[in-house]
């Protein structure tokens, strides 16, 4: 059964006063209502969320969004895929609609974590690593560290190319009003900034984050009923890599991105040069190029050559994350899958405003952990 | 590391690579060989060996209870023509590509400043000197 998203929100991103309850409810209610659909259609609610236990003390969030929702009955299930639990709540929403089991399935994804210090931030992140890693005080922008400095040295890349991602994200960001950050920065500033992990510092890496997005699932045949015009899942698919990262044959290889990158492309039945628009996961900048790799975008070792000709900007041939990225939108970690996808769903229906570029289809990688799970999922326009 | 001997006065203790019958050597080691499925039968004890740098970095927002600025470095060892990569930290300054050997260090990072359980997992192991 072909499955469609019938409508799509996010808060703001960024440092915000209400906590995780409030934040899922708030991108639930405006993807309702951008459908829209009544809350009495949804059969199936799934909530993408990392760690709201562990941010926060409060579990079981996807009942309390049904019930402060009013969604009851429903089936609610909560979907936690570190980093990319929001893509995993996409391949989950699709499922659960291609199966016939729901007929409208609302995904909601949110994170609440400002009320962290970024130390407990990164140590509940670094949470997710093997005690070998764990025991040394392995974090994830480390890990980035090590693979950039890998990429950098083999493939003979300027450190400025890394730079020019952020700058990028950065301008895009400037564009979009739900963004974390609105402000461009120079490729000098980037350089200037303080080392975080070396080779990399500050501007590589994206910030700590509150938000929420949602999506609203249906099949097709329902969603022409409510809409002229609609996005469709042509393409979805998950992988994993090692759980312990050093023990990758290539390091500058995410296999979770290519396999998963090969099932979406292989479901949809196109490539990499069909594709108009892309979000990356660029919680680093170094993941930027690692998913241009990973997926087909460009040769191995080569990324770094198409961002410093312009050609993933805004009037690029392949516009890279247009929202700003996680970079500069921000990165609600069980938010950012979704909002992803809320990005390609309004550039797909016309409905991106200053960040608006031309597209029928796109594709949204969502990476968790340092590659261990990749979701990728491709929309095209439909109706 | 505790999984590899270490004793109890932690004066002589392995810093252990473990192989399936069919050659294959991870660190560390795994329920089945990721490689082949075969059951991890033997351990290689890399402690007393030279291993070389393969890349390095210097982390300065390290979490509560790791040393500020941490350098954390994967290093490669061959062993009989297989190779073998592990993960750790630096005692000093590294590049890519110099020899470095294995140092046992009995308390990595504080095990009651983090989220982790400090019983779930030892808290000792190797961190890497450069060979002169």
């Amino acid at each position: 059964m072909d499955v469609a998203i019938l409508g799509a929100s996010m808060t703001e991103f960024g440092e915000r006063d209400a906590w995780i309850r409030e934040l899922l409810v708030e991108a639930g209610e405006a993807c309702l209502a951008d459908a829209p659909v009544s809350r009495d259609a949804v059969e199936h609610l799934y909530v993408s969320n990392m760690a709201s236990g562990e941010f926060e003390g409060q579990t079981g969030v996807m009942n309390a969004l049904a019930h402060d929702m009013g969604l009851l009955p429903a089936y609610a299930e909560r979907v936690d895929q570190t980093s990319a639990s929001g893509g995993a709540g996409i391949y989950e929403a699709w499922q659960s609609v291609a199966s016939g089991a729901s007929e409208m399935t609302l995904l909601v994804g949110g994170e609440k974590m400002t009320h962290r210090t970024t130390a407990e931030s990164t140590d509940v992140i670094a949470s997710i690593t093997h005690p070998a890693e764990y025991v040394h005080g392995l974090t994830l922008p480390s890990f980035a560290g090590l693979t950039a400095r890998h990429y950098l040295e083999r493939f003979d890349a300027p450190r400025e190319s890394l730079a020019k991602v952020a700058v990028k994200n950065h301008e895009n960001g400037t564009r979009n009003p739900k963004a974390q950050f609105q402000k461009e920065i120079d490729v000098e500033t980037a350089l200037a900034s303080p080392i975080v992990a070396d080779p990399l510092r500050l501007y590589d890496f994206c910030p700590v984050t509150d938000g929420s997005a949602a999506l609203l699932f249906c099949p097709v045949e329902v969603a022409e009923e409510y809409a002229d015009e609609f996005v469709r899942v042509a393409g979805v698919d998950g992988a994993t890599d090692t759980h312990v990262v050093h023990e990758r044959e290539d390091p500058t290889v995410m296999g979770g991105v290519v396999e998963s990158g090969r099932g979406a492309f292989e479901m949809a039945d196109c490539g990499p040069e069909d594709v108009d628009v892309a979000e990356l996961h660029d919680m680093f900048t170094i993941l930027e190029f690692l998913q241009m790799e990973g997926l087909g975008f460009a040769e191995q070792g080569r990324a770094w050559q198409h961002v410093e000709e312009g050609r993933t900007a805004m009037d690029g041939d392949l516009p890279i994350n247009t929202s700003g990225g996680l970079k500069s939108k921000g990165h609600p970690l069980g938010a950012s899958g979704v909002a992803q996808a809320v990005e390609i769903y309004e550039q797909l229906l016309g409905e991106a405003g200053d960040r608006q570029v031309e597209a029928d289809r796109g594709l949204a990688c969502n990476v968790g952990g340092f590659g261990n799970c990749v979701i990728t999922t491709i929309l095209e326009v439909s109706g | 590391m505790s999984d590899g001997g270490a004793d109890e006065r932690g004066t002589s203790t392995e810093l252990a690579a473990h192989r399936c019958p069919n050659g294959h050597l991870t660190y560390p080691d795994h329920a089945v060989c990721p490689e082949c499925g075969a059951e991890q039968t033997e351990t290689v004890d890399l402690s007393e060996r030279i291993g070389e740098v393969v890349t390095w970095t210097e982390s300065t927002a390290t979490p509560p209870g790791v040393r500020t600025p941490n350098i954390i470095t994967i290093v490669e060892f061959d062993v009989e023509g297989a190779s073998v990569r592990v993960i750790g930290g630096a005692t000093d300054d590294v590049e890519t590509g110099d020899p470095v050997r294995p140092v046992y260090v009995e308390q990595l990072r504080d095990p009651d400043a983090g989220i982790r359980h400090p019983d779930s997992h030892g808290w000792d192991g190797f961190r890497f000197e450069p060979v002169e």
